[in-house]
């Protein structure tokens, strides 16, 4: 396929990982971490673990939006769900994030709940129009790649003056989260995480560009490259953060020079500016209450804020006290330290929601590699 | 009392919906099936208008399989629900090396369903069965109240004979030996999806959807007992079955992306809905595990069949406890192949 197989490429990969072999000094430790789940599953799917020389170690981020959205958000969803007049729509992946008490929407929609699987917010739009007798609400979550989206979802609702579309806004943003790893403070029990640089997402960057990592990258001294979601792109960048580091440099890099500008999407920051401003705090799944971490619709367009429109209260809910997600999110454990993966949960049953996303460090570990943990095992296991 | 030779009108077939009266076992139910099924279906075993079918029985071994079809759309590029009920149960029968030899069909009607589209898949699965040389020798056909069902159901039974000496089944794949799979994967589910609305993109591509046997039966004649097991991996494709296969036979695989055939429409298209091929239906391809000694040689004879024309070999059979399905990634890593979780596509068939 045309300007895919191009960054898919065996041969370029087979030397991109020799330079890389060949540049990281030996006897140090490169410690990276992808931010974005899309790179976590490129990293998974195309087995670049196997290309990387041991010293070079990927650490698995919180940028998977599926993983991040608390419990009681999830719960919150539900009762909107199984109130008579209302149309839930959620893209597909929310389908089977545990909720509390055993359930989630898969669950909620076999009792009766109108629940749609949509593939775009317009979608949703659609359905408000087609049946102006439903109350259709949009679950709508994501980092910045999917907000603007959102954002004209809720202008073309009002344009349309549609009064029976709403969105329960759950977006949140990427450099509030790096920021959290990062500053210890903010861990409730102080554990720091060591990562030496971060591979930066693709997608979030199309729209907020580079910029937003700058101050970031010098308060903690940490390299950032944003890199595209291909293999190749994956393996350059991990190339650019060993330069870095090997010539002490501390910088913002954009490898996805054909997508990515260091300003961004200037018309979707500005219908994201338009329609939201910022929550004073919200819960991230495993990193906790984050100050100024997350988008609120805007008092203009209040009448389609769904939280606002049917007064449901979200009521924090615990994990369950067995799942490691929360350290697993961020960085501090990878999904093989949890004593529930693959023994309990797997993606057909999840206990945590790293195990339901594709996107997920546990479901992408479980679906596509879980041969490498037994490769490592097994000499162990001879040893003693 | 009222005749049975009472002469009633013609089905209005242009502009006529199946209603209760359709399913009620009166004559408004003789007449359906006498108009749009014996009609599409037409043969001696069809036609004596017994509610079985009786034919005689060889001292072969026998095959027996069914399948409910419910797909959505009821049509799609390169086939639609009655043609589909017809090479999936042939395939099932033929996997297990049998020769087809007769189909039962049976018919869940949702009440209002067009009489014009009833009869164009009446027409198109007589027309497959016709073309596979295997009959639709009985039949049922009931009609449901409007919202508890889908258009239409179909269920095909069907049932074959295997020669004498072959014995295929899922657990007789044996470390070493080779998977050859019949041609390009996920044909079929893209060409159904690409016909959902909500989806929104346009593609050329036709469903693979074929009846198979005939390409068995020449590669039971090249290989005979060298040929361990076949599949045709439909649902969940090819992935499901190499992990069904795989527990089956208490065994691994490694396979190489580089070997599998995907059609470039349907890499685009998984590609742009961020699903993989592995996991998308087929419903005219088989994969066959053989003795390595006889792989080359039943390689070249599927090519020489139209369906198997972009056969290729694809990996082996490995010693695994576990039973992973692993695969080199076209890229030069390594990855599992896991099974799909959840549904990617509800009612592909």
């Amino acid at each position: 396929m045309k300007y895919i197989d191009e960054y898919r490429d065996g041969e370029l990969a087979r030397a991109i990982a020799a330079t890389i072999a060949h540049e990281a000094v030996a006897g140090r430790t490169y410690r990276f971490m992808e931010f974005c789940g899309g790179h976590t599953h490129a990293i998974s799917r195309y087995g670049i673990e196997d290309l990387l020389p041991s010293n070079v170690e990927m650490v698995h981020g919180p940028g998977c939006p599926v993983c991040v959205l608390p419990v009681g958000r999830i719960d919150h969803a539900i009762r909107l769900a199984m109130q008579p007049e209302i149309t839930l729509c959620t893209y597909a992946d929310l389908m089977r994030v545990p909720a509390s008490g055993g359930t989630n929407l898969l669950k909620a929609k076999a009792a009766g709940a109108d629940i749609r699987m949509i593939y775009s917010s317009l979608d949703a739009i659609q359905i408000a129009e087609t049946e102006p007798g439903r109350q259709v609400v949009f679950f709508a979550i994501g980092f910045e790649t999917t907000t603007p989206s959102t954002a004209m979802a809720i202008k073309i609702a009002h344009d349309k003056q549609l009064m029976n579309f709403s969105v329960f806004c759950n977006h949140v943003l990427t450099p509030s989260a790096i920021r959290a790893i990062l500053d210890t403070a903010t861990l409730p029990d102080a554990e720091t995480v060591r990562v030496d640089g971060f591979v930066g997402p693709a997608h979030v960057s199309a729209v907020i560009g580079i910029q937003p990592y700058v101050g970031l990258a010098a308060e903690f001294g940490k390299p950032v490259v944003v890199a595209g979601f291909e293999p190749l792109d994956v393996m350059q960048a991990i190339l650019m953060l060993v330069r870095q580091l090997n010539t002490d440099r501390c910088e913002v890099e954009n490898q996805y020079i054909r997508i990515v500008t260091p300003a961004g999407n200037r018309i979707a920051q500005r219908a994201m500016t338009e329609v939201f401003d910022l929550r004073d705090s919200f819960e991230w799944r495993g990193l906790g209450e984050l100050p100024t971490s997350a988008l609120r619709i805007r008092d203009a367009y209040a009448q389609y804020d769904a939280e606002r429109r049917f007064e449901i209260v979200t009521r924090s809910a615990a994990d369950n006290p067995a799942c490691e997600c929360g350290d697993v999110l961020r960085g501090l454990k990878k999904p093989v330290d949890c004593k529930l993966f693959g023994t309990v949960c797997s993606p057909e049953t999840p206990m945590g929601s790293c195990m339901v996303s594709p996107e997920g460090a546990c479901a992408a570990q479980w679906t596509y590699g879980r041969f490498r943990t037994r490769a490592k095992a097994a000499p162990d296991r001879a040893a003693a | 009392m009222s005749s049975p030779r009472l002469r009633t009108r013609k089905l209005d077939i242009r502009t006529g919906r199946i209603d209760l009266s359709h399913g009620a076992g009166g004559r408004a139910t003789a007449q359906l099936i006498e108009e749009i099924f014996r009609e599409a279906f037409d043969n001696p075993y069809l036609n004596r208008g017994d509610d079985q079918a009786a034919f005689d029985v060889t001292g072969e071994r026998m095959v027996m399989s069914t399948d409910a079809y419910v797909i959505w759309p009821l049509f799609f590029p390169g086939g639609d629900i009655g043609s589909l009920a017809v090479h999936g149960t042939i395939n099932d029968v033929a996997m297990a090396g049998a020769r087809p030899l007769h189909l039962a069909a049976s018919y869940i009607i949702e009440e209002g369903f067009p009489l014009v589209d009833l009869q164009r898949i009446a027409l198109s699965m007589g027309a497959a069965a016709k073309d596979a040389g295997v009959a639709i020798v009985t039949g049922d056909t009931k009609v449901v109240e409007r919202g508890k069902a889908d258009g239409v159901f179909i269920t095909t039974t069907g049932i074959g004979v295997v020669p004498p000496g072959i014995e295929l089944s899922g657990d007789r794949a044996r470390p070493g030996d080779r998977v050859v799979l019949s041609g390009s994967i996920g044909d079929h589910g893209v060409a159904v999806m690409s016909k959902r609305s909500n989806l929104g993109f346009e593609t050329e591509l036709l469903s693979d959807s074929a009846a198979l046997h005939g390409l068995v039966a020449r590669m039971l004649a090249a290989t005979g007992p060298s040929l361990r097991l076949m599949r045709d991996p439909t649902r969940g494709g090819l992935a499901a079955t190499l992990n069904e296969l795989a527990q089956q036979s208490r065994c691994g695989f490694l396979i190489e992306e580089a070997q599998i055939p995907v059609r470039p429409e349907v890499a685009a298209a998984c590609e742009l809905l961020g699903l993989d091929p592995l996991n998308v239906a087929n419903e005219g391809k088989l994969v066959a595990v053989v003795a390595p000694e006889a792989a080359e040689s039943l390689l070249l004879t599927m090519r020489a069949h139209p369906l198997g024309r972009y056969a290729s070999i694809i990996g082996e059979v490995i010693e695994d406890d576990q039973r992973f399905v692993q695969m080199t990634t076209a890229f030069g890593g390594g990855r599992i192949v896991d099974w799909l979780t959840g549904e990617q596509l509800p009612r592909i068939c």
